[in-house]
């Protein structure tokens, strides 16, 4: 049963909340960084900013190397809904674009803006929107997607698309739990900032217009329970509630059930129970963003741990390095058994692979801990099937069962155990006597079956592709057989002919040619399929259009094409198989029947003889036409990966441009090349199937060394495709 | 600056398995305890032999599987099975048949399955049924609370009885079985079965001096003393979170019911709840026995059902079945279930629909 709207607001009033099951309670130690207010640190000597901080899509570069920007100013341009764009945390300049390593578990690079300081640290021009209510709420919502904000929380889920659902909404509910130990930064942001959170709200409450508004604090931060009612005490639809301490109370659909009793449905969003949730922080950034005018450039990180000297929170420019935050708070890593530094909380927080991380819009806390202060990874011992996991689980998953067929990696299993509703708070892993990883456990599991499933499909397209193809084929070789025995037909009838007056028999002679190119045309025109060339051409168009736009935009990469990039490889070979079929084809074809071919083949319709260069000539155009279909085929599949909304972060579409490119760069001298020579035929046109023939008997010395020019750049494009494809 | 890398959480609860296993041998003191005062030392001397035994077995079998042989010692989980075994065999058991149980428990039940964790059935219950098969007589040489019995041996009586057969003045275990009243001592299961046979009612069987504890009428005299040390232990158990309440909660108040059922449809056939509850092994199985988190269910329903389901068949058995107590034919029939319960149990996954799990 899921609880009514009256009902919800019936328990609110009698101060009931509902519970979720499971949830464990560590020790928070919370203490060690929440007495003392948020500090300001100094300026470090270099911020660095990824283009993409948060999930969702990278925004366009709008910068170069060597402007100077001023504090505030947009570095990123969001083309995407789902990207926000970055802006410049302090004024200076840019000193680099390039590859950094980021803040991901794994240590990745991704392309970062480096900027170095002036030490003026001058605003650039803010257009504030205090009477907010005098605005459009698109206006509103424009607004708070160009201050770049996402939620802070954690999953940093770009806030203007949540603002702008167009679901009813009933409860909006602000998240001040931070039920994850040793993190203090929003219960200081409560305590000090409460009025700004308060304005965020009334901000938030206009844009959404709920039926009902919660506020939602953990009730170990009793002062910051009682700031916000300060703030709150002329609202008194506001309701503040405390909520029993308990991790992971704070997660989104943990607090959704302990304050309405509803569940998010699986694969769905809170928007669909009619509710919208932000935390304290999103709620100060957006009053920043709306009544001063300020992009989110700096967020309030926890520095905290016993190998911390002076715990404390501060308030975190994006872009700053790691290292600079910990010598603020006096990091002592001889206090640790071997340095670590957590950037998040104990429970669901990453280690680090390097102090140059920059501080990105989700990262809440950084966390040293020393040496007795959290377990070291010890070495898993069996299961004992204790189930202690399970109670703890908050999303009533069974770990030990899916722990049992995630080690056996029996994918089918793990999903029937629904995987894929785990939160990965930790919970389990936290109680497990035998202190076996088991979040671990489940991440590889979940990414193995992505890339599965990222095979499969790509497998499958494959087939459809290679389906198509045969079929096409067969339907060409068909069509070709048929009009060979046509044109044979008539050369027959032609010979009969032959020895009444030459005039007439010439003009039979014609007419049966004429005849035959008819039938023969018409034939392709019935076709089920239309030729290939054409298409061929309008997609390499396409494509070549595409990369003078992107090469045009900017140097650095396009949003990537998840399915494009890594099924490269095999397209590469097939490729190169295809190309080497039609190139066999068309030289057997010719040995087999050189004279039919002469009159008949639509290579050389108009050609009465044909000779070995011509031969060369085919060859050279058939392997032009494997290419030409290779990149509309490249092109199509861009254009269907582009539709499809997976936004995986893959970078490998950088090299995929400049193949493009480069073999847009051949094709178009082969092209020069064959203008340079008019009489020659353009048939050595990378892209131009039907090459129609002209004179081959002329100029052959000439037409042989065109041909072989052209034939050699072509080749030397493939060469480059395919050497940086692979 | 090299940093180190880890998997989230980092922080962890301070509990690991072998404090978990050391925590229920802990619980099992005041039983062992009680058994020892009530009667009379075998029970410590079979505790040591039987945990000298699975020791020793069980570092030569991980040493042959190449595993640390420290860590799984340390685990306590050998110990724990040897224990297990002490207590529910009678104390003046041959030490050979001890020795035999144990290496059954730990070699072919336990590491035969792969070891801690793997284990379908629990070991020092396939240990009881081996033994109880292989040496029925032997097996129910159950010695009389001292406090009845004519001859109550001391600590080096017991140890002589339990290598030789004989007591140091020469007595056997069937001469140490003698009552005061010049009766042969049996357990008050014993006596209520055989009671019944020759035509007694329950009530007469009652007044047999088996059940002269003080307490309660159908509580055995020593016997029930004993249930109530494991109980208290049991107790202890759920209070410091080493068990749940879900399995001893449905196993005893299953018998509860049953018994209930039973006795009040044939007060003069059928062992009233209170006889059931505090005789036998059902204390000790409910709290320390069937909560053996490895063969036991995982879910909380789960083990709702593997709890009343072990109550009935102990019910079932010692009232309709050919042996006396039924705990471990009980324990070691759920086990085979469990998988099958686990599956059907599963609970409803957060933001699932309610029947979803089972149509799929």
């Amino acid at each position: 049963m899921v609880p009514s709207y009256e009902d919800i607001i019936e328990r609110l009033n009698s101060h009931k909340l509902w519970d979720f099951p499971g949830g464990v309670h560590p020790d928070d130690k919370k203490t060690l960084s929440n007495t003392s207010g948020i500090q300001r640190v100094a300026l470090p000597d270099l911020f660095t900013l990824p283009l993409r901080q948060h999930v969702g899509m990278e925004g366009g570069c709008i910068v170069d190397v060597g402007d100077r920007v001023k504090k505030g100013q947009p570095l990123t341009q969001s083309t995407n809904p789902y990207a926000v764009p970055v802006h410049a945390p302090s004024s200076g300049e840019v000193v680099a674009i390039a590859p950094h390593v980021i803040a991901h578990p794994s240590g990745l690079t991704e392309m970062c803006i480096s900027i170095r300081p002036d030490g003026e640290d001058s605003w650039t021009e803010l257009a504030p929107m205090a009477d907010y209510r005098a605005y459009e709420k698109s206006e509103l919502i424009e607004a708070i997607c160009n201050a770049g904000i996402s939620g802070l929380g954690g999953a940093g889920f770009p806030t203007h698309i949540k603002t702008s659902s167009s679901k009813p909404v009933e409860f909006l509910i602000i998240n001040g739990i931070e039920c994850e130990p040793y993190i203090t930064a929003d219960d200081r942001l409560m305590r000090e900032y409460a009025w700004q959170i308060r304005q965020g709200i009334d901000i938030l409450t206009h844009l959404v217009g709920p039926k009902a508004i919660v506020i939602a604090v953990e009730d170990n931060k009793p002062e910051a329970i009682e700031a916000l009612r300060l703030a709150c005490q002329d609202k008194t639809d506001y309701r503040i509630v405390p909520v029993e301490t308990k991790y992971p109370a704070g997660g989104e659909k943990q607090l959704i059930q302990i304050i309405t009793g509803r569940e998010v449905p699986r694969n769905g969003l809170p928007a669909d129970i009619g509710i919208l949730m932000f935390n304290v922080g999103t709620a100060y950034a957006i009053a920043d963003a709306i009544i001063s005018g300020k992009p989110l450039i700096e967020r309030v990180v926890t520095l905290t741990g016993e190998a911390a000297g002076q715990p404390c929170n501060v308030w975190a420019r994006l872009g700053t390095p790691v290292g600079h935050l910990l010598d603020h708070a006096e990091y002592q890593p001889e206090k640790q058994r071997a340095p670590r530094v957590i950037m998040g909380g104990p429970m669901m927080g990453f280690a680090l692979a390097d102090l140059n991380i920059p501080i990105v819009k989700i990262t809440n806390c950084l966390l040293v801990p020393g040496k007795r202060e959290l377990a070291d990874d010890d070495v898993e011992r069996p299961c004992i099937r204790c189930s202690e996991c399970a109670d703890a689980c908050p999303a009533s998953l069974l770990p030990q069962q899916l722990f049992w067929h995630a080690k056996a990696k029996e994918h089918d299993k793990v999903q029937e155990y629904n995987l894929f509703d785990c939160i990965e708070c930790g919970a389990c892993a936290y109680v497990c006597p035998s202190e076996i990883p088991l979040v671990h456990y489940y991440r590889q599991a979940k990414s193995a079956i992505r890339l599965e499933r990222d095979e499969r499909n790509k497998a499958e397209k494959a087939r459809l592709r290679f389906e198509a193809r045969k079929a096409r084929l067969e339907q060409e070789k068909r069509e070709r057989e048929e009009r060979h025995r046509k044109a044979k037909e008539a050369r027959m009838a032609a010979s009969e002919n032959k020895g009444s007056t030459g005039s007439k028999d010439k003009v039979a002679a014609a007419l049966a040619r004429a005849k035959a190119k008819k039938q023969s045309q018409q034939s392709a025109g019935t076709a089920s399929q239309p030729p290939e060339d054409k298409k061929a051409q309008v997609a390499a168009a396409v494509a070549r259009a595409k990369a003078k736009k992107a090469t045009r935009q900017s140097d650095t990469s396009l949003p990537s094409e998840p399915d494009a990039a890594p099924s490269e490889g095999s397209d590469d070979k097939q490729e190169k198989v295809a190309a080497a079929i039609a190139r066999a084809k068309a030289k057997k074809a010719q040995r087999d029947s050189p004279e039919q071919q002469d009159v008949t083949s639509p290579l050389s319709d108009e050609s009465p003889q044909a000779d070995e260069d011509d031969k060369k000539q085919r060859v050279a155009a058939a392997v032009a036409r494997a290419k030409a279909k290779k990149q509309a085929r490249e092109a199509s599949l861009e254009e269907s990966a582009d539709s499809s909304d997976e936004r995986a972060d893959n970078q490998s579409s950088t090299s995929d441009k400049d193949a493009r490119i480069a073999a847009a760069v051949a094709r178009a001298k082969a092209k020069k090349a064959q203008r340079d020579m008019p009489r020659q035929s353009n048939e050595h046109s990378a892209r131009d199937e039907a090459a129609k023939q002209e004179n081959t008997a002329e100029d052959e010395k000439r037409q042989r060394i065109a041909a072989a020019v052209a034939k050699a750049k072509a080749k030397k494009a493939a060469r480059n495709t395919d050497s940086e494809n692979e | 600056m090299r940093l180190t890398l880890s998997s989230s959480p980092h922080q962890r609860v301070r509990r690991d398995t072998g404090q978990v296993m050391r925590l229920v041998i802990y619980a099992m003191v005041p039983g062992i305890i009680a058994q020892t005062v009530i009667f009379g030392w075998g029970v410590l001397i079979q505790s040591v032999i039987a945990c000298t035994t699975a020791l020793l077995a069980e570092g030569l079998i991980v040493y042959l599987r190449k595993r640390p042989v420290d860590r799984t010692l340390g685990d306590c989980s050998a110990l724990l099975t040897a224990l297990l075994i002490a207590v529910s065999i009678p104390p003046a058991l041959p030490w050979w048949m001890t020795v035999i149980g144990t290496l059954f428990a730990i070699a072919v039940a336990k590491q035969v399955y792969g070891g801690l964790g793997f284990n379908i059935f629990n070991p020092a219950m396939v240990a009881y049924v081996v033994l109880l098969i292989s040496f029925p007589a032997a097996m129910t040489m159950w010695l009389p609370p001292q406090s009845l019995s004519t001859l109550s041996p001391g600590f080096v009586d017991m140890l002589s009885v339990i290598f030789t057969g004989y007591t140091m003045q020469g007595y056997d275990v069937g001469q140490l079985k003698q009552l005061t009243d010049g009766l042969t001592s049996a357990t008050p299961l014993d006596t209520l079965k055989t009671g019944l046979t020759q035509g007694m009612t329950y009530s007469e069987v009652l007044s047999r001096p088996a059940f002269d504890s003080g307490l309660f009428d159908a509580m055995g005299a020593g016997w029930g003393w004993v249930s109530l040390a494991y109980l208290l232990g049991g107790l202890m158990l759920i209070q410091q979170r080493v068990i749940s309440w879900h399995i001893p909660g449905s196993l005893l108040v299953s018998v509860f019911i049953f018994a209930s059922m039973l006795h009040l449809a044939n007060g003069d056939l059928y062992a009233s709840p209170i006889f059931h509850l505090t005789n036998g092994a059902v204390m000790i199985g409910a709290f320390f026995i069937a909560t053996d988190p490895v063969s036991a269910s995982t879910t909380s329903r789960g083990r709702l059902i593997f709890g009343a389901a072990i109550g009935f068949w102990v019910v079932i058995i010692r009232t309709f079945g050919g042996y006396p107590d039924a705990v471990a034919f009980g324990v070691l029939l759920m086990n085979m279930a469990v998988p099958l319960i686990d599956y059907y149990t599963r609970p409803r996954t957060y933001g699932h629909a309610a029947k979803s799990n089972r149509k799929k």
